[in-house]
């Protein structure tokens, strides 16, 4: 290990204008990069495991939805494999990126990611984590992206033995990081600040 | 094409957060009220933060760097003066990161986005969109052609004005390792008086957000060029597999 280890470039906000630059045709660019967000879109025909969505508002410390956020989310096929360059153990469903990012609406804050339901991925002990989704958000106002995970309320038994979960102190916090279904949508909702503030992880 | 690099260890360095603006910064007011107020809660490296997407060469189009031309018109170009902007991305031991997806976005030659939120009065330029993108070569290297962006007002305090800048989002191999960042032009006035870059406590953290003046790379007659190097998290070289790590 070098003793002149660099030092990593320091993080600044993503700004009110971040759509230009991630998600151009959200933004009005018409026909930027071919007219489609790089990320808009995880799923074809072919992608294996069943379809869900989710969706949710990310909220202030007074509780207004954030109109110039933007979302990415990173997670497992299926089968529990990222499609991933140092995915070593096996090979991922090629029809499914695993990658997704979204704006929340200008008009009400909603983001909405159409993917399917992850499978367990282990630790890196070998237990398995509970199904989970990785989540990053930038926004104006946001000095460094912030990082959470989706766990899912219909996954209680998995969730209960969950490395990272079981990890939590604060268990009245954890409700933060389960989505709640409602038919195939799992509702997540953000909190930046206050008493339902969720969970943020240094990844 | 993808080629296919042995992974390079495990779990990411933690991730130095002296380098980073606080969450919580008052002379940046939009962040008072988006600063979460409780510690983050360390994740240690699972496959979940040490993979991360894959963006192949394939999604580029010829001019997806190349701001001056990427949204004008057959023949125009983006008004404003024209400059290259380049380096490396690389981890924190100094390896290049190759194949990782690099975007980058500005306002025009006047300052002014093209954004619905923008109502800056400096004009909008109808050839110039604010956006490209590129992938890193094998040796980590990446360069954009742009118009060097205006500095523009904007609401905070009475009279706050952004030191002309370009938005970097970088991507690694590891969604740990996912940045978004600014950088700034060597010799800008603006810098220390701009309450965003201001948000960096760290002297030396910010003056590496400021990309230098680079004569060698100009092209004569042409644009000029300046230099701005990222680097991300690096990561232990003991192998995920071989690491008990209780909790
Ligand atoms: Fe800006």
């Amino acid at each position: 290990m070098p003793v002149t280890r660099l030092k990593e470039t320091a993080s600044q906000t993503a700004g009110p204008y971040v759509h230009i630059g991630c998600v151009p045709s959200f933004a009005g660019l018409k026909g930027m990069y071919g007219g489609q967000d790089l990320g808009a879109v995880m799923l074809t025909e072919a992608t294996q495991g069943e379809r869900i969505a989710i969706e949710g508002c990310v909220y202030d410390g007074i509780g207004v939805p954030l109109t110039d956020a933007m979302l990415e989310i990173w997670q497992a096929d299926a089968q529990g494999l990222y499609n991933a360059r140092n995915e070593t153990r096996g090979t991922a469903d090629p029809s499914f990126t695993g990658w997704g990012r979204q704006p929340t609406a200008a008009d009400g804050g909603l983001f909405r990611f159409e993917t399917i339901r992850p499978g367990r991925v282990p630790w890196p002990d070998g237990r398995l984590q509970a199904p989970h989704i990785t989540v990053w958000v930038v926004a104006r106002g946001i000095n460094l992206g912030l990082a959470t995970r989706i766990y899912f309320e219909d996954e209680a038994e998995a969730n209960a033995t969950d490395p990272v979960l079981s990890r939590i102190e604060h268990k009245a916090r954890i409700p933060t990081l389960i989505a709640k279904r409602s038919g195939d949508t799992y509702r997540f909702d953000i909190h930046l600040q206050g008493p339902h503030e969720t969970i943020f992880f240094d990844i | 094409m993808i080629p296919n690099r042995p992974p390079v260890g495990g779990a990411y360095y933690p991730r130095d957060l002296l380098v980073h603006p606080p969450a919580y910064a008052p002379t940046y007011k939009t962040s008072i009220l988006r600063s979460p107020q409780k510690a983050r809660i360390g994740i240690d490296g699972s496959l979940s933060e040490t993979t991360g997407p894959v963006f192949g060469h394939n999604i580029l189009g010829e001019l997806d760097n190349d701001m001056v031309l990427n949204y004008a018109a057959p023949g125009e170009s983006a008004i404003g003066e024209r400059t290259i902007v380049y380096g490396r991305v690389m981890d924190q031991d100094g390896r290049p990161v190759p194949n990782v997806l690099v975007e980058a976005w500005q306002a025009n030659a006047g300052g002014r986005y093209r954004h619905k939120k923008d109502g800056y009065f400096a004009p909008l330029d109808p050839n110039f969109g604010g956006c490209g993108r590129t992938i890193t070569r094998e040796d980590g290297s990446y360069e954009f052609r742009t118009v060097r962006p205006g500095a523009y007002p904007w609401p905070n305090g009475v009279n706050d004005w952004r030191p002309a800048h370009i938005h970097f989002s970088v991507f690694g191999d590891g969604f740990a390792q996912r940045l978004i960042t600014q950088m700034y032009f060597e010799g800008d006035p603006l810098i220390p008086l701009c309450p965003i870059a201001q948000t960096i406590p760290d002297k030396d953290a910010l003056d590496r957000l400021i990309a230098r003046y680079d004569p060698a790379r100009t092209i004569p007659m042409d644009a000029r060029a300046y230099h701005f190097d990222i680097v991300l998290r690096g990561r232990r070289a003991t192998f995920f597999e071989n690491r008990k790590e209780g909790l």
